[in-house]
């Protein structure tokens, strides 16, 4: 089938950084370019800005709709005028990570040959950290002329660059949320990511990561995938209560069947996942997948200090808010708690709040009231501490 | 702010770096960092307390005195705040211990088992004492370490801490005028309030 995909010809706002970026690898990525969206505006001092961080397969488009599935911003209930991350007092930027699909370098970006001729990268493109993600937003923040953001905010993976931004960057982060995150990626975690990747790899679009060449997407792979992390999002409760056992009949599939065929009915939780699956693979590159899923898997705030998790805090002046969710079972709240933890052995400033929700992992991207009112008063006190109006 | 919030705001200094072990609602959490410019941080164990000082832009973290306090490093606060919680606490003496090692003052006020109507209702009456400040039957009751003030002066003199200050509290948080004799304190007082140090900490 034709699949071109039309992610490749949209344009996103970008900038450019022709020094591009030296690598955890090793590797020195130039160029590199930086796609991110803003909100609100930037006080004439700087120094109203936040930074919010996405998620695995977040993008930019955190408060506008999405270019290619026309669907709100992904935050668009947290992130707006008036919203708890408020546009009418903040400055707002969404950064598409480093290795993703919405217009940052990643794997599906052009790379010049030897030959002069042009290709996307692929599977070529190199290993990279949430480190690096932290470092290409760096670029664009000092390219905007802002010296120290108000906060630094995110969910999940997001969470993770907030921690790489306060241990990288310290003195630039007056203020960081990190939700629903945890500051290593724990076996569990590595292991879905592995089914995910094994996925895309079984399928036969696959053609060894060089899908392109074909003008094919390995679409069932990466929806397998999909389809699997969605489960690790939710909770038994929230899976229950939105589709308990309940059952559709499939008009064609129960024709074709014939009554008392295997899989002549559907239960709706299967044909919700298949739905998540299938719109996923319209908006999302396998590559970029697998090189994220890979990012996430290296995170280890303590691998470089002997596995002491505070080190990379020590000293820290920055105010920190963690927030878990009780029935988050990917980045339980023992996580959380471990990271607060490291942060009481440095001294640090910390909030910590677990919500009481049952909606699991995907909880801070739905209606959680206290989760808002924790967000939005956290907001107000740093801008009060950083002596904001 | 109750009364006795504000006899324990008097007693700390201005722009010094407070932990409040037992926080809830972050009245003196407030109180601290707007009047007196302090860094004050609170551990709480009631997860709706929690999320209400955070979301009043507060420093609140879910915790308790039992298990986090072993966290923070040595001499981190000026002054560690316990209020009204040491009775319900699982080890007081490793509490106290933990207070002044990450602090160099402990603020703590705790109810007075010694108080005259308790005495009296366990004599006249035989069975465990009621009142408005002891208010949970034996069996429900959170309070498992009560103590009086001469039991509390006690520890403090094995364990080789300072009393700065101490003063009596009547359960209305209005200090009450038994300043002179503990033995009266102990006998007429509801709650009471010590500012301690160690032995090594310059009297301020």
């Amino acid at each position: 089938m034709d699949q071109t995909n039309p992610a490749t010809t949209l344009s996103h706002q970008h900038a450019t950084f022709p020094d591009g970026l030296q690598l955890d690898c090793g590797f020195r990525l130039a160029p590199v370019d930086v796609a991110y969206r803003t909100y609100g505006t930037l006080s004439p001092a700087r120094d109203n800005a936040v930074l919010v961080c996405h998620a695995l397969t977040g993008d930019q488009y955190v408060a506008d709709p999405h270019p290619l599935t026309g669907k709100p911003g992904w935050w668009g209930r947290m992130v707006g005028p008036g919203l708890p991350i408020d546009t009418d007092r903040f400055f707002v930027i969404c950064v598409n990570v480093l290795g993703g699909c919405m217009g940052t370098t990643g794997p599906r970006s052009l790379r010049v040959r030897e030959d002069g001729t042009e290709e996307p990268w692929g599977t070529d493109f190199p290993a990279i950290t949430i480190r690096d993600m932290v470092r290409a937003q760096h670029l664009l923040i000092e390219h905007m002329g802002i010296d120290r953001l108000l906060a630094v905010v995110g969910g999940s993976m997001g969470g993770m660059q907030v921690l790489e931004w306060c241990a990288t960057y310290p003195e630039q982060v007056f203020a960081a949320m990190p939700i629903a995150t945890s500051p290593f990626h724990s076996a569990q975690n590595i292991a879905f990511n592995e089914v995910s990747r094994q996925a895309i790899f079984a399928d036969p679009q696959w053609h060894g990561g060089r899908y392109w060449e074909c003008n094919e997407i390995p679409a069932r792979g990466l929806a397998v995938a999909r389809m699997m992390a969605h489960i690790t999002y939710l909770s038994e409760a929230a899976l229950t209560r939105k589709f308990g056992r309940r059952v559709r009949t499939s008009p064609g599939r129960g024709a074709a069947g014939g009554p008392g065929a295997l899989f002549g009915e559907m239960f709706e939780v299967e044909s919700y996942l298949r739905h998540q699956g299938s719109t996923f693979v319209r908006r999302f590159d396998a590559n970029s997948y697998l090189t994220i899923t890979r990012a996430m898997d290296y995170f280890d705030l303590g691998a470089e200090h002997d596995g002491d998790m505070s080190r990379p805090f020590r000293g820290t002046r920055t105010r920190f808010c963690i927030i878990s969710f009780s029935s988050d079972w990917l980045f339980p709240t023992s996580q959380a708690r471990l990271l607060a933890r490291a942060l009481n052995q440095v001294a640090a400033n910390v909030s910590f709040v677990e919500i009481d929700s049952d909606k699991g992992h995907d909880a801070f991207l739905l209606d959680e009231p206290d989760f808002d009112r924790t967000i939005r008063g956290f907001l107000c006190g740093a801008a009060e501490h950083a002596g904001i109006g | 702010m109750r009364l006795d919030q504000r006899l324990i705001a008097g007693m700390i200094r201005p722009r010094t770096r407070v932990l409040d072990v037992g926080s809830g609602d972050g009245a003196l959490l407030d109180y601290l960092f707007r009047n007196s410019g302090c860094d004050a941080r609170g551990i709480e164990i009631d997860m709706r307390e929690v999320t209400r000082s955070v979301a009043h832009g507060l420093p609140v973290m879910h915790g308790d005195a039992d298990h986090d306090l072993v966290h923070y490093p040595d001499n981190a606060f000026d002054y560690v705040v316990l209020q009204r919680t040491l009775q319900a606490v699982e080890r007081p003496r490793e509490v106290l211990r933990q207070m002044l090692r990450i602090g160099r003052y402990a603020i703590v006020s705790f109810p007075n088992f010694g108080h005259w109507r308790l005495r009296l209702q366990l004599l006249l009456r035989g069975r465990m004492p009621m009142t408005s400040v002891w208010s949970t039957p034996w069996y429900d009751t959170p309070n498992i370490h009560p103590c009086t003030i001469l039991d509390f002066l006690t520890l403090c003199r094995d364990e080789g801490y300072v009393v700065q200050q101490w003063m009596a509290v009547d359960e209305d948080g209005e200090r009450a005028p038994w300043r002179r004799s503990i033995r009266l304190a102990n006998l007429f007082g509801e709650q009471a309030l010590f500012l301690l140090r160690r032995k090594d900490t310059p009297r301020k």
